[in-house]
């Protein structure tokens, strides 16, 4: 199945840092996310995109994940020539990101 | 700080607000009018009209929008505040001013001043008053940037490597805008503040908290970020067809929160307004933009959002309790605006069997004839749009219909214009089928980021009354 099965996104941008938050639907997927949705195969997903330095932040309590990808931005929002130079769609590109369901999954 | 007002100056000002007892506030409400300068006005008056409203806040000042009002006030020293101030305060004060609704807004931009006095002459020309527009200054730290070489945060080297530095302002906490309540304004108008701090402010002043109490803080500013963008609370930014359904979207309502004496608070909006406020909402708002959840920096404190819950109390309302905070770190964040020469841009359409092949050759022909021309660009970048613009994986399906864009940075403005003249000349000298030209030459106002010590900075408050 695909990560946007079981989740939903939202981009935002600092500088020239992308931040992408994937939020499990129900928060019993939280833990499959833990295990899925690591660094690496988020970087292999966007290949083409250069992160200098990435970050995977925890949140159990909302059963989210914050990842922080330094560098992803070439410049940012005030200086890159990207035509989404926010970096507004990354989040939704990610939705197809193939996710090995668990035991408890179908 | 050269702040010495007290919570309880706001009882000796002629008008006398109901929060001036100020420990007895319960709850305030507060409602997001703005989550940035271009942003709808009806939402804003739907709330000040229906939502029952202790404070509206316009959040207007995205990160590099200061630097650009330097350059308009140097055009007009009586300008350099967002352009839609008055015409929002036009549609919205009176409504406002009727119903005791207090404003704050970060839209004086690099002229708060400007704009306070411009609010002023608004106020008594459509006779709405007696009004007392504070204005908060302080945050231009120019004169602080430009005496010492102070290292960048997002890349190396310092502010002096930067080439013509047009702006430098320090993100102020909440501090200065519960002063200004104190003094008894009805309207606050700031220049660069931590966004969470536009709506902070107003919780200080009716509660009475204490600026150094950490937890507070921390859990104020959740409150705080959550409402900061406005619609993206109540399902704006969000609706996914399929996915993630959000009602009535073209009429999206905006937020407002019952915030409580301990920091807790309801997030709802008005009754009939279109969108949603879920849980699904408020979680994905509530990590936007933010980098370690546990040390989210703000000048009055560094919030945890790790124990931040959400609760569906009924049908858009969700009850958000927790967060935390430590002692902010003595240090505030500055946004330094530069002038970085020019990006050129040109773009031009291709459709039908070989599009995306007809596309590359005319990008290979516009990168040859900018090497003949010998045209100083850099960073030429050459994309087709539907293809390699925007998708950073690798999936790479083939459209019928392409956009070919060649875009580069020049230091002058002749030079940028090389590029798009060159993407035009496709027309008759490219290959088949080019249609739909469209070039541009835009300056850039560049920002980068530092940190200076707090006690560098010195707020203060004029009042200008109407």
């Amino acid at each position: 199945m695909l990560l946007g099965d079981i989740a939903h996104v939202r981009t935002g941008d600092k500088g020239d840092i992308s931040q992408i938050s994937v939020i499990a639907f129900d928060p019993s997927d939280y833990a499959l996310l833990q295990r899925t949705v690591t660094i690496e195969r988020l970087l292999a997903h966007f290949a083409n995109l250069n992160v200098r330095q990435a970050h995977r932040y925890e949140m159990p309590g909302i059963g989210a994940l914050n990842f922080v990808l330094e560098g992803a931005l070439s410049g940012g929002v005030t200086r890159a020539l990207a035509l989404d130079a926010h970096g507004k769609t990354l989040g939704a590109q990610l939705l197809d990101l193939e996710i090995e369901p668990g035991s408890g999954h179908p | 700080m050269a702040l010495r007002g007290q919570p309880g100056d706001a009882c000796r000002s002629p008008r006398v607000w109901s929060a001036c007892t100020v420990t007895a506030a319960k709850t305030i409400r507060i409602g997001a009018g703005a989550g940035f300068a271009g942003d709808r006005i009806e939402p804003a008056l739907e709330l000040v009209e229906h939502g029952n409203l202790d404070y509206l806040v316009f959040e207007c000042l995205a990160e590099r929008t200061i630097a650009l009002a330097q350059a308009a006030m140097l055009a007009d020293p009586e300008g350099g505040y967002d352009p839609l101030l008055l015409e929002r305060m036009r549609r919205v004060a009176p409504a406002a001013m009727a119903r005791s609704v207090r404003i704050v807004t970060n839209a004086g931009a690099a002229n708060p001043l400007g704009a306070a006095k411009a609010v002023a002459g608004l106020a008594t020309d459509m006779g709405w008053g007696p009004v007392k527009v504070a204005a908060v200054l302080g945050d231009d730290v120019l004169d602080v940037i430009r005496a010492a070489a102070h290292p960048l945060l997002d890349k190396g080297g310092t502010s002096a490597d930067l080439p013509a530095i047009l702006s430098a302002n320090a993100y102020l906490g909440a501090g200065p805008i519960a002063e200004a309540f104190a003094l008894g304004a009805d309207i606050v108008i700031t220049g660069r503040v931590g966004d969470p701090a536009l709506f902070i402010g107003p919780m200080l002043h009716s509660f009475g908290w204490d600026l150094a109490d950490a937890e507070l803080m921390g859990r104020a500013t959740v409150i705080g970020h959550l409402l900061e963008c406005a619609g993206q609370l109540c399902g704006g930014y969000f609706a996914d067809t399929g996915r993630k359904s959000v009602p009535d979207l073209a009429r999206l309502g905006f937020p407002l929160a019952e915030v409580s004496a301990e920091g807790s608070a309801v997030l709802t909006k008005v009754a009939g307004s279109g969108g949603r406020i879920s849980s699904a909402s408020c979680k994905e708002q509530l990590l936007y933009e933010i980098l370690d959840p546990a040390a989210y920096m703000q000048a009055d404190v560094i919030a945890d959002f790790t124990s931040v819950r959400f609760e569906e109390l009924g049908p858009d309302r969700i009850a958000v309790t927790g967060g935390s905070g430590h002692a902010a770190s003595g240090t505030l964040k500055v946004s330094i605006g530069y002038d970085d020469g020019f990006i050129g841009e040109g773009q031009i359409s291709y459709a039908g069997p070989g599009a995306v092949e007809r596309a590359r050759l005319a990008l290979d022909v516009v990168r040859e004839r900018l090497a003949i021309v010998g045209a100083p660009v850099a960073d030429l970048t050459c994309e087709i749009i539907g293809v390699d613009a925007i998708d950073r994986t690798t999936s790479g399906a083939i459209p019928r219909e392409v956009r070919a864009r060649v875009v580069g940075r020049a230091t002058s403005h002749e030079a940028a214009r090389q590029i798009g003249a060159e993407v035009e000349a496709l027309y008759t000298n490219g290959p088949f089928g080019g249609g739909g030209v469209t070039r541009s030459v835009r300056k850039v106002v560049a920002v980068a980021s530092t940190l200076i010590p707090a006690e560098a900075v010195k707020p203060r408050i004029v009042i200008v009354e109407a």
